[in-house]
């Protein structure tokens, strides 16, 4: 995935000094996950998953990574839409309540 | 050197333009703004300026492009007035919020219903809060002076404030006079060439109109404020040296004209002022003690002079040429609100709406007015119009 990654050493401005100029900023700053209003989080079963693509193409945030041997989810960027389960035409995305025990 | 030309105020802020060498005008025709960027588009048909001339689509456009050629560190100048201002209002407060130095002309007009294409302070004042440092002028001459000025002031690291430079529309923008117009090696030496950090570079990426959420916001506006309290010294600098350089200026944000011993004074802001200082002379000749007050910076307001002034005079009249319905003229609030706790007696005189002449014997009117009121006699209600058709 070519998408930033949290930036952990960011600190933001401390005095006026240290304050950006205008409206300006760096660009490519994550300071937090993007995917603040997340309810459900989607799981892919593996076992039936055939890399249709479906998924990948209708992401709308882009975040389903296809470079390794199974499609991923980068969970910093996912909301929770739930497109990809909904488009699946195998069925094979299950939308999971985030907070699980497991997590 | 310098040479001698008979020119509208347009053709004069053309000529300020041009010495200000922009890289970037970007044009859009409102009446009585056109003849300026016609001018513009003139001196590179004839090969004495290298600018992009940028004919746009909108006012909102050409504002726009402005803040784009801006954002690449350009430096660039647009005009429009009236309708075409209230159209690019929008884009006024990008420009401002980001810190891009445009300098804009705005050909004061009056702003529709009723349709008008006359000489008001309408447009200019309802855009107050924009976040552009505003000035009026008086004559053509101070047009072209201003505008060089105006570069001066709004690129200052310490301001990066755009700047908005007024002329009442006909009164000035259509009327010809005689105007000094300095040389180019004069002008280098007094503005330099534009450089800034605030710009797109691909070495160090950045955005330039992010989203600032509450958590910095009132930060952003604070430092806007202070840019405008620090733009305060740096009119008057920007002047002074310029009267150094170039052998003219304007005292700064506001110039007293024969006030030292007034008893009562007009405060007046564009080019009412040439009126009533001829006034103000004629009073003087039959011994009657009045000044004038002419603002020169509408923002930041010269609040600090005004506060200093509390007692000097016995009645202050404010000319306004817009007023805020249901309140006051526009001009008066401010002066007041600076005045808050003095004794002096205050009138304020509504004319010249939609171009309506503002005549010796209207000014007149209003010293007679305040002498009046200096003496306790009926000076009317605060709140006057002037020059009406009927009582």
């Amino acid at each position: 995935m070519s998408k930033p990654k949290v930036n952990s050493s960011f600190k933001p401005p401390s005095g006026y000094n240290e304050m950006f100029f205008g409206a300006s900023n760096g660009v490519g700053i994550l300071p937090t996950v993007n995917s603040g209003f997340r309810t459900f989080h989607p799981e892919f079963d593996y076992e039936r998953c055939i890399k249709c693509m479906f998924c990948w193409i209708y992401c709308p945030e882009g975040c389903i990574d296809k470079t390794g041997k199974e499609l991923t989810i980068d969970m910093d960027y996912c909301k929770g839409c739930g497109i990809c389960a909904h488009e699946c035409p195998r069925k094979c995305i299950a939308m999971v309540k985030d907070g699980g025990l497991d997590e | 050197m310098s040479e001698k030309a008979f020119i509208s105020a347009n053709e004069a802020a053309a000529h300020g333009v041009r010495l200000a060498k922009p890289h970037v005008v970007s044009a859009y025709p409102i009446t009585p703004q056109t003849t300026l960027v016609e001018k513009l588009a003139d001196f590179l048909a004839e090969g004495k300026a290298d600018y992009k001339y940028m004919m746009v689509e909108s006012e909102h456009s050409a504002m726009a492009s402005a803040l784009g050629a801006s954002m690449m560190g350009a430096r660039a100048f647009t005009a429009s007035s009236s309708q075409g201002l209230l159209y690019m209002c929008e884009m006024l407060s990008y420009v401002s919020g980001a810190r891009h130095p445009i300098v804009m002309v705005d050909a004061n007009r009056s702003t529709a219903t009723p349709w008008n294409i006359y000489g008001d302070h309408r447009d200019a004042l309802s855009m107050r809060d924009s976040g552009w440092i505003m000035l009026f002028v008086e004559n053509g001459q101070e047009a072209l002076d201003t505008v060089i000025q105006a570069y001066r002031i709004a690129e200052d690291p310490e301001v990066m404030t755009p700047v908005m430079v007024n002329l009442d529309g006909f009164t000035l923008t259509h009327t010809y006079d005689m105007v000094d117009i300095p040389n180019q090696s004069t002008v280098d030496e007094y503005l330099p060439g534009f450089t800034t950090t605030n710009k797109f570079d691909l070495k160090d990426p950045k955005t330039l109109c992010q989203t600032v959420g509450p958590d910095y916001h009132a930060e952003c506006r604070y430092l806007q404020q202070k840019a405008f309290e620090a733009a305060k010294q740096k009119i008057e600098e920007a002047d002074r040296e310029y009267g150094s350089i170039v052998g003219r200026h304007y005292n700064g944000m506001v110039e007293e004209y024969r006030c030292d011993d007034a008893d009562v004074v007009l405060v007046t802001m564009g080019s009412v002022t040439g009126t009533a200082r001829v006034v103000a002379d004629l009073l003087r000749q039959n011994g009657k003690k009045a000044g004038l007050i002419k603002i020169r910076s509408y923002r930041p307001f010269p609040k600090e002079y005004f506060a200093g002034i509390k007692d000097r005079f016995k009645a202050i009249g404010v000319v306004d040429r817009s007023i805020s319905f249901g309140f006051e003229g526009t001009v008066f609030s401010e002066v007041k609100s600076c005045l808050y706790g003095s004794n002096t007696k205050l009138a304020n005189y509504i004319v010249g709406l939609g171009g309506r002449d503002v005549t010796k014997t209207v000014i007149s009117e209003m010293y007679l007015k305040l002498f009046d009121l200096m003496q306790g006699k009926n000076g009317g209600e605060e709140i006057q119009f002037l020059g009406m058709r009927w009582e």
